[in-house]
């Protein structure tokens, strides 16, 4: 290639003043949302750029905006894209307003997607060989002599592809279809088309946001390695600073549609400029190292003796006297699962044994398909243990669910919140009947004693009273979680179970509602069960932690002794995994 | 997958036994005393003949004995003969209207497989657009508008007054003849089926897994045949299994209307003249259709999903 212009280095893309709108309605009643304001930015060959903010800060927009991939009504309304590529002399693209044909050629091949959701983005109803094969068939895959890859060698380039990307036993992996995989499994397939065709820059939408901590880890370090190798420039979207920090040369901070900060990473990392980069690496959760200080009351203690002495006796033959002192005590519980088509059951949860104590916040953490949350849900008495016994305040739970008087007792006494808050509310009722449904179900006081509570529970979890009267699609991801968190508050429970309670909010959102949940706890006594993959949240929150791996119990103790001296090697990683901890 | 369909087959002959249990109470329940209908109005008084013609017809025993007497029938494949219609053989007379419901509703359900799809699919991809509103009122008007007010409707103008199409049946089972009475026999299910597809394709072409097919620099035309139509006709198929039985049953009017000597006609001739074991006999056969059209259409429906695999085990 000639070297005209080789002083100076020519980008890949060159972003110049975009600005997307997404608007809603027609007419009169047309509401414009300026997405993205003014942006400009440039990604050079090989080089790795991250763009962090929160939700709806336009950073996938941009990101989108760049393959004409805008979702809905969005639309660039001005500025400039110019695609350089590898054309080699100073010959470029405008992408705004270019036609449709231009980008189907573009895509893949030039720019490559690794999409946020690894289980929504592979069609479910082909496998996964076929939907890698025609990746490559449509950006015309050559083999070495420039034919066109055909029948077996293309089946062969598919299989290489996966390998690549991480996925062990491709061959046989491409016959099974999306839903046999895990996300992580799904991710790499992902990972696998968009580099397929060996593009010059992939898009990574927080790629690795719905997966484990320490699969996140391996996958990042993947994709990391498969770029350097293939020489192709990575535009990083996270909201997560301390990640985004590690794993690019280049940060760019977006906060309500505009570029606020951009440089080097670890520059703005040590030395923020603007007030909202300043509030990201605070609230980063990968970045804190203590427990969250109760903004009303002294912070409870740790845990000194993690279990009864009479829990040291496993596998006894008489079961043990539960004590009044635990809220939950969970004696040599193993839950198996059939599994269709196979003989041998699966152990989810093997010979667990542990208790809560009352008014402290004890975590579970493992990766998914530890049992941490089938622990959970037999605690909810939602599944019932194969074998063993669990016990709430002394008395077993087979007791508190004989009959329909008790079992609505405990229910009011034992409270879960839940992962996704857009699952878990009823889109159709308000937001004051959601939370009101559970005073209707125990018929606690009469219509206005009621209203009452709900506005009370409201400003519990600092929300505006008017809220009540509204509907859960007009609430952030936040403040329906808050909403979650009021219902479960409105029966006066003893105990309230959060299975990866803050694990689809924003970073931000995220600190707001440990912060409140810590309030809450040292204000009403309330005992945390805290089921989370994310081992920063739980130091951000946790008395005790307890780790589980493969339905076992591998360590457990004071949060601090945890993160500070952890015994196991698979707490080690799980600890290594956290993104951005030795960034300090 | 066996033991499944097992389950299955258990399923249709309890709900075979409870259909064929009500009509039958039904039709018993029916005002009027079949055997003096039998002998007719010359002999309403000679009670010899009228015990003979109750003993033939089991009219002499209680209810269930009845019913009991006429199932075992069934399961020996041997319907008896009817009260009416010159006291043929059950099995004859379906026999001989048959084959024209069959045509009948294997044409309208091609009808309702292209029309329906292809309308649906070309109405999902331009959502909005002035096709997709015009087809959003049709198919509206097809669904409120019963089916004989449309059958006779179509039969003025396209079959006597244009002279386009025949307007009866009668007994020419060719495409021409059929083609009127099938679109009618169709026309609310192929609205429906519209419907339903355009809904499914317009909802699937904003899923995730498109916005990756797009990324991939897939085309426009392979992502909508290949990537949304697989995923769109899931339920569409559902709809159409349900949808064949419903045919046979819908045959009632649309035979009537267009004169079409099959088994709806049989039936509605048979109500009125409370011929028990033809009335009965029709509508076993048409709950066993039914019943086996929703059991392939599972089994089918397990072969375009391939996350829906039947079996035991739990969750």
């Amino acid at each position: 290639m000639e070297k005209i212009l080789s002083e100076e280095k020519k980008p890949l893309i060159s972003v110049r003043d975009l600005n997307v709108e997404f608007s809603t309605g027609k007419g009169k009643q047309k509401r414009v949302t300026k997405a993205v304001k003014n942006s400009s930015f440039d990604i050079f060959p090989g080089e790795r750029v991250a763009i962090v903010g929160e939700s709806g800060s336009g950073k996938s927009t941009t990101a989108h905006a760049l393959i004409n991939l805008l979702p809905g009504s969005g639309k660039i309304t001005s500025g400039s894209i110019k695609w350089y590529g590898d054309s080699g002399n100073s010959d470029s693209i405008e992408l705004v307003g270019a036609p449709e044909s231009e980008f189907i050629k573009l895509r893949g091949s030039g720019i490559g997607l690794v999409p946020q959701d690894p289980m929504s983005n592979l069609n479910p109803v082909w496998k996964v060989g076929f939907q890698v094969r025609e990746t490559l068939q449509a950006n015309g895959a050559k083999d070495k002599d420039g034919n066109l890859l055909k029948g077996k060698a293309l089946e062969k380039e598919a299989a290489h592809v996966l390998e690549l990307a991480g996925l062990d036993d491709a061959k046989k992996r491409m016959k099974q279809y999306p839903h046999e995989f895990s996300g992580g499994m799904c991710q790499r397939v992902l990972i696998g088309i968009g580099l397929a065709n060996k593009p010059q820059m992939l898009i990574a939408d927080e790629p690795t946001s719905a997966l484990d901590v320490t699969v996140q880890k391996i996958i990042l370090d993947h994709l990391n390695e498969l770029t350097t190798e293939l020489g192709s420039a990575m535009l990083f979207i996270t909201h997560d600073l301390g990640l985004a920090a590690e794993r690019s040369d280049r940060l760019i901070v977006m906060y309500k549609g505009q570029i606020v900060e951009s440089g080097p990473s670890l520059e703005i990392l040590k030395n923020p400029q603007h007030d909202y980069t300043k509030k990201l690496i605070q609230a980063a959760p990968s970045l804190a190292s203590v427990r969250l200080q109760s903004t009303k009351a002294a912070v409870v203690g740790m845990i000194d003796k993690p279990l009864p002495e009479h829990f040291e006796i496993a596998h006894e033959q008489n079961l043990p006297d539960f004590s009044t002192d635990n809220m939950i005590e969970v004696y040599d519980v193993t839950k198996e699962f059939t599994v269709r088509g196979q003989k041998e059951k699966l152990k989810a949860v093997d010979a667990v044994t542990f208790s809560v104590e009352k008014g402290k916040t004890t975590a579970i953490v493992g990766e998914s398909g530890s049992g941490k949350s089938t622990v959970a849900n037999m605690i909810l008495g939602l599944l019932k243990p194969t074998y063993g016994e669990i016990a709430f305040k002394g008395q077993y739970l087979k007791e508190w669910q004989k009959n329909r008087k008790s079992e609505k007792n405990f229910r009011s006494r034992v409270q879960p919140v839940f992962q996704n808050p857009y699952g878990s509310l009823d889109p159709m009722a308000s937001i004051g009947r959601s939370i009101r449904e559970p005073l209707d179900i125990h018929k606690i006081g009469d219509k206005k004693s009621r209203e009452k509570k709900v506005l009370e529970l409201l400003d519990m979890v600092q929300l505006p009273s008017a809220v009540a009267n509204r509907y859960p699609n007009e609430l952030s991801g936040g403040q329906r979680q808050r909403i979650a968190v009021a219902r479960a508050l409105a029966l006066h429970p003893e105990m309230m179970v959060l299975d990866e309670a803050v694990s689809a909010l924003d970073v931000l959102v995220q600190e707001q509602i440990l912060t409140l949940l810590n309030d809450l706890q040292a204000e009403l006594g309330l005992t945390y069960l805290f089921i989370t993959h994310d081992l920063a949240v739980v130091r951000l929150i946790a008395d005790g932690t307890i780790v589980m791996q493969k339905g076992q119990i591998v360590e457990r103790g004071a949060t601090e002794d945890v993160f500070n001296h952890p015994q196991k090697e698979y707490t080690q990683n799980l600890l290594d995994a956290i993104p951005g901890r030795h960034l300090f | 997958m066996k033991s499944y369909i097992g389950k299955r087959l258990l399923q249709a002959v309890i709900v075979l036994l409870g259909a064929t249990l009500l009509i039958y109470a039904l039709v018993f329940a029916m005002p009027g005393d079949p055997a003096l209908a039998i002998v007719g109005e010359k002999n309403q008084h000679n009670q010899a003949l009228i015990n003979q013609v109750r003993a033939q017809y089991n009219l002499d025993k209680p209810f269930i004995l009845q019913y009991l007497l006429f199932m075992k029938g069934v399961f020996t494949l041997n319907f008896g003969n009817a009260m009416q219609f010159g006291h043929q053989p059950v099995i004859n007379l379906i026999g001989q209207a048959f084959p024209a419901t069959i045509c009948l509703a294997l044409l309208a359900f091609a009808f309702e497989l292209v029309i329906g799809i292809v309308v649906g699919v070309v109405a999902g991809i331009k959502r909005g657009g002035i096709f997709d509103q015009t087809v959003l009122i049709l198919t509206l008007v097809l669904i409120a508008v019963p089916t004989f007010v449309t059958g006779f409707i179509a039969r003025l103008f396209f079959g006597v007054d244009w002279k386009l199409l025949p307007p009866t049946v009668d007994n020419n089972l060719d495409f021409i003849h059929l083609l009127m009475p099938a679109l009618i026999l169709a026309s609310v299910s192929i609205a429906n089926i519209v419907r339903l597809t355009r809904n499914e394709v317009s909802t699937n072409l904003s899923a995730d897994y498109v916005q990756t097919a797009k990324a991939k620099g897939l085309s426009k035309i392979r992502i909508t045949f290949v990537h949304v139509l697989r995923n769109s006709l899931i339920p569409v198929v559902t709809y159409l299994g349900a949808d064949l039985g419903a045919l046979m049953g819908g045959a009632v009017v649309t035979e009537t209307v267009f004169n079409v000597h099959g088994i709806g006609n049989l039936l509605y001739k048979a109500i009125p003249q409370g011929d028990g074991p033809l009335i009965v006999s029709i509508v076993t056969i048409l709950v066993l259709i039914f019943v086996i059209s929703n059991l392939l259409v599972d089994i089918l429906y397990a072969f375009l999903d391939p996350r829906i695999r039947y079996g035991k085990g739990e969750n």
